[in-house]
């Protein structure tokens, strides 16, 4: 193990490429369709297989997907995009070559902001996103000899999003990731499941010494299935190099292996031995032209993105940082909590009803918030019931939530006067219950009275009890206090 | 009796009842069997022609027939066709159906054309004499010591032999227009992008080309103007709406025409063909035509540019040939290192080897800029000057082929010198404009001779109504 001291000779210097599947229909190039999971080779057009003949077709609502990560990156869209062929052999790429982007992606440039959990933020530049296709997959199945392919993932719309060599630390990858993650969420062009593969992380790796300004070389490490092995292969890297480094041993830069057993990289394969994959213009697709009515209605399709709506949570609703970011972790929840504050005016109140009743409910069940029973209506309902004084914050959460839970169609209110729950809060009808009270332990009224103000608790929870729970507690202080003090 | 020598002559056939298709499908049959040494064929469809033949007839009976019912067409063997075999001419591809048809062949097919078979050519296309075969050699009709030319050598033949109406070719860099002039025909390549390339087996994306080999102007034009057009599976294919191209037949304007210094003159030309080129702008001249030499510096340039980007395609394009989806893989191989490299071994011939490996080159890092790059802006050149001088001339005129057919073997140990068989074809194929090859004379020896006519991209009824004036003129 290196000591502290000598990795903190060290910088860590990271950049991250994030392959996002598309959520489209139907392949980047052909009509077949994406779906997960089905029976091998069962959405495999003659396109797919790169059949002898076949021409390419480009998706454009691959390309839409593309155009609005690269809005939601503030990144410079491409007007004029040529594909390119990247050719290689494999067996799972069916034509020889992947069909992707080279020189002009359609995206340049752009911005990630990321939050780190202290609460501070910075600023991930991106290269570029392009467009491309998804390979097949290699099979070794049990007891077979041959290796198989299936090719229903061949021709899969993939957005290659490649960032700078912006990241200083594991954290900072994390947090990128979860960024990405959210973006592609929100925007609804993939679903982000990393151990599906629908998200896949490469991460370049590199150390320097502090304060130098020449990055060392780097070295690409590939495989990792969850945020965590991303965090652990980085580190792992970033140990392997300064040890080298430290014995003067020179970094070569190479593509590396993770292995999620035992958290450490190995050699795949050295830059001398690199494909030379033969880039050029791919002449069976016509360039796709991004037109400026095309790009407006892209834009004007756009939901709103988790930062935009933390500042708004922050600005508008008054939110502390905290509570804007736990509610934007998840789009549905942030939508879901917007509509609640479009019925109620208590917005700190509804915050803390989502945060807390509402998201233990569908954690406890493990439910999607399109499955939460109660509308944003009905739940604004319940915190203005509860901010009229007709019941309190205990009676709504303990007895009435758990109704409204399940039954759908009756209001709060109802709920509240069915089950007998409304404060009294009305004077005539809560005197008698405190002058019996009183009179039931009027040896207590004379200790209070001679100075023992603690009892005045023992007097309340008498009322309430009498009350069942009913009144309410401000009005009954305040008849309580008047007639012990007078 | 040599019998429907034109589409023309099949339809009044048909009108007068003389015949019906049937017939007509089995006098082309008969024909191919005797001259089956010829090779131009490589399958004939003999019961799906039949079949075809039968349903045209009842269509003509009920007066629902399309507008090519009688015409009887033969197809290159690197267009595909639904539930039929297809081989681009290689080992590779041996016993590969196809699961759908070429749209240009379905475009034929629903105009009632009939299709009788699938015709030899070099492997993928590549070649001048079709010698590049896996099915071996194609003899040529007017002398079967010789060549018919390539790729599209089956093709050719199967016109000149009288073995079909027409037949489709496919022309990347000369492979319609000079097997049309080895064997005296008429062959259009169209505009790139004219026509969709759905079906075809590419060998070079940005340069393939469907054409059609025809005894005359009118079938030629006919057959290109249905098979022409948008289609949904291919993003390159234009747009632009296709005139009925055998209704533009009438010429009765004064042309401008150039012809270019460079290949008149070049040392590589035939004399005979230099003479019969030269008559043939006198004519015109003397017809009221204005006639002007023009020079093209480029031209030099034209087959390094043509053979370096068509390599480079093709190396990609070719790819996908590896043993794992279809056609042949090696049975001797044991890892998957040995599936590619022995079946991509066996499987293509020594012309396909040589120029993926060529394309392979020019792609690689180390080399990308000084080839492939250069080779993109010079063909960024030749297509601005030719088209800037199609811009002043309505016609270039040049000899199709810089010498008549040649025997067999005669380029086998000198690549370049039958690369040089596409000296004068290449610079429509750089430049993307259309080219027609028609039948000028013959040679000494009786050989066909050819003569080109460029216009300016999708001037293809000019083409035409020119090419057909220009027949006239030459037969009177």
């Amino acid at each position: 193990m290196l000591s502290a001291e000598v990795k903190n000779k060290y910088e860590l210097v990271i950049g991250l490429e994030v392959h996002a599947q598309l959520l489209t229909q139907s392949k980047m190039y052909t009509s077949d369709s994406t779906e997960y999971g089905n029976l091998p080779n069962t959405h495999i057009s003659v396109i797919t297989l790169g059949h002898p003949g076949t021409l390419p077709k480009v998706n454009r609502k691959a390309v839409e997907f593309a155009i609005k990560m690269g809005l939601a990156c503030d990144c410079e869209i491409t007007r004029h995009n040529i594909f390119a062929r990247k050719n290689y052999f494999y067996p799972d790429l069916p034509k020889g070559y992947q069909i992707t982007q080279d020189k002009n992606p359609i995206c340049v440039g752009g911005i990630v902001p990321i939050t780190m959990p202290d609460g501070s933020k910075k600023t991930v530049a991106l290269t570029r996103i392009h467009m491309e296709e998804d390979a097949g997959k290699s099979m070794h199945l049990a007891g077979e000899v041959d290796t198989l392919v299936d090719f229903n993932r061949a021709g899969v719309p993939l957005i290659e999003i490649v960032s700078e060599p912006d990241m200083r630390s594991s954290d900072e990858a994390y947090a990128y990731l979860v960024e990405i993650k959210k973006l592609v969420r929100y925007l609804d062009i993939c679903d982000g499941n990393m151990e599906e593969g629908s998200l896949r992380c490469d991460a370049n790796v590199s150390v320097m010494l502090k304060g130098s300004t020449e990055y060392g070389k780097k070295v690409e490490v590939k495989n990792m299935n969850s945020f965590r092995n991303v965090v652990r292969a980085i580190e792992h890297e970033f140990e392997r190099q300064v040890e080298m480094a430290e014995a003067n041993i020179e970094i070569i830069s190479e593509t590396r292996t993770f292995d999620a057993a035992t958290g450490l990289t190995a050699s795949m394969r050295t830059k001398e031995d690199l494909n030379d994959y033969r880039y050029f213009p791919e002449p069976d697709l016509s360039p796709v032209i991004v037109s400026e009515e095309w790009l407006e209605s892209v834009k004007a399709s756009m939901p709103a993105l988790p930062r935009e709506l933390h500042h708004k949570f922050i600005n508008q609703y008054g939110l502390s940082e905290y509570d804007a970011g736990v509610l934007t972790d998840s789009k549905e929840i942030a939508l879901y909590y917007e509509e609640v504050c479009l019925f109620t005016k208590n917005y700190k109140g509804a915050a803390n009803w989502v945060m807390g009743p509402v998201k233990s409910y569908l954690n406890e069940l493990t439910l999607h918030i399109s499955d939460f029973p109660i509308s944003a209506k009905s739940l604004a309902e319940l915190i203005g019931i509860i901010d009229e004084g007709k019941i309190s914050f205990s009676v709504a959460s303990q007895k009435v939530y758990p109704e409204m839970l399940l039954s759908k169609t009756k209001r709060p209110i109802e709920i509240a006067q069915d089950l007998n729950l409304i404060q009294e809060s009305d004077e005539g009808s809560l005197m008698p219950i405190i002058e019996t009270v009183l009179s039931e332990n009027a040896a207590k009224v004379v200790e209070y009275r001679s100075g023992k103000k603690g009892l005045m608790a023992m007097f309340m929870g008498q009322v309430m009890k009498k009350s069942q729970g009913k009144a309410d507690p401000k009005v009954a202080t305040k008849l309580l206090t008047e007639i012990l003090e007078n | 009796m040599e019998k429907f020598l034109s589409f023309d002559d099949i339809t009044k056939s048909l009108e007068n009842r003389e015949t019906d298709c049937k017939a007509i499908v089995n006098y082309y049959l008969q024909n191919i069997q005797t001259k089956a040494h010829l090779n131009a064929f490589v399958e004939v469809y003999k019961d799906s022609a039949l079949a075809q033949a039968a349903k045209v007839d009842e269509k003509i009976a009920s007066g629902k027939a399309g507008r090519l019912a009688g015409m009887v067409v033969g197809i290159k063997d690197v267009l595909v066709y639904k539930d039929h075999e297809s081989n681009a001419s290689s080992k590779i591809l041996k016993g590969f159906k196809s699961q759908f048809t070429a749209t240009a062949v379905q475009r034929l097919i629903d105009e009632d054309a009939i299709i009788i078979g699938r015709l030899n050519c070099d492997e993928f296309g590549m070649g001048s004499s079709n010698e590049n075969s896996a099915h071996g050699k194609v003899l040529n009709a007017a002398d079967e010591t010789r060549v018919p030319g390539g790729s599209s050598g089956g093709s050719a033949v199967a016109v000149q032999a009288n073995l079909c109406t027409v037949s489709l070719g496919t022309d990347t860099g000369g492979s319609v227009r000079q097997p049309a002039a080895f064997t005296g025909l008429v062959g259009i390549k169209p505009t790139y992008s004219r026509v969709s390339r759905w079906g075809l087996i590419a060998y070079a994306s940005s340069f393939d080309t469907i054409g059609v080999l025809s005894r005359n102007v009118r079938d030629n034009a006919l057959v290109m103007e249905i098979m022409a057009g948008t289609d949904n599976f291919d993003s390159t294919a234009s747009k632009k709406p296709v005139p009925h191209y055998s209704e533009l037949l009438h010429f009765g304007k004064r042309a401008k025409i150039a012809f270019i210094t460079e290949t008149i003159e070049s040392e590589a030309l035939q004399p005979e063909i230099k003479a019969n080129t030269l008559a043939v702008l006198k004519k015109l001249k003397e017809e009221g035509h204005q006639v002007e030499e023009v020079h093209f510096p480029l031209l030099k340039y034209t087959l390094p540019t043509y053979y370096i980007l068509t390599t480079a395609e093709a190396s990609s394009n070719l790819s996908r040939f590896d043993g794992v989806k279809y056609g042949h893989r090696s049975p001797n191989a044991h890892n998957l290192e040995s599936m590619y490299k022995l079946t991509r071994s066996e499987g293509f011939g020594d012309e396909v080897k040589r120029r993926i490996m060529l394309g392979t080159f020019v792609l690689s890092a180390s080399y990308y800029d000084a080839y492939f790059t250069k080779a993109q802006k010079v063909r960024r050149l030749i297509k601005e000057y030719t088209e800037e001088v199609l811009n002043k001339f309505d016609y270039i005129i040049m000899p199709t082929t810089p010498s008549t057919a040649f025997k067999f073997g005669e380029h086998r140990n000198d690549p370049v010198a039958m690369y040089l068989e596409d000296l004068f074809t290449v610079q429509a194929s750089v430049s993307g404009v259309p080219a027609l090859s028609l039948p000028n004379g013959t040679d000494s020896k009786g050989l066909p001779i050819g003569i080109q006519i460029m216009a300016n991209s999708f001037k293809e009824a000019e083409l035409y109504a020119f090419g057909n004036y220009l027949m006239e003129l030459n037969s009177n």
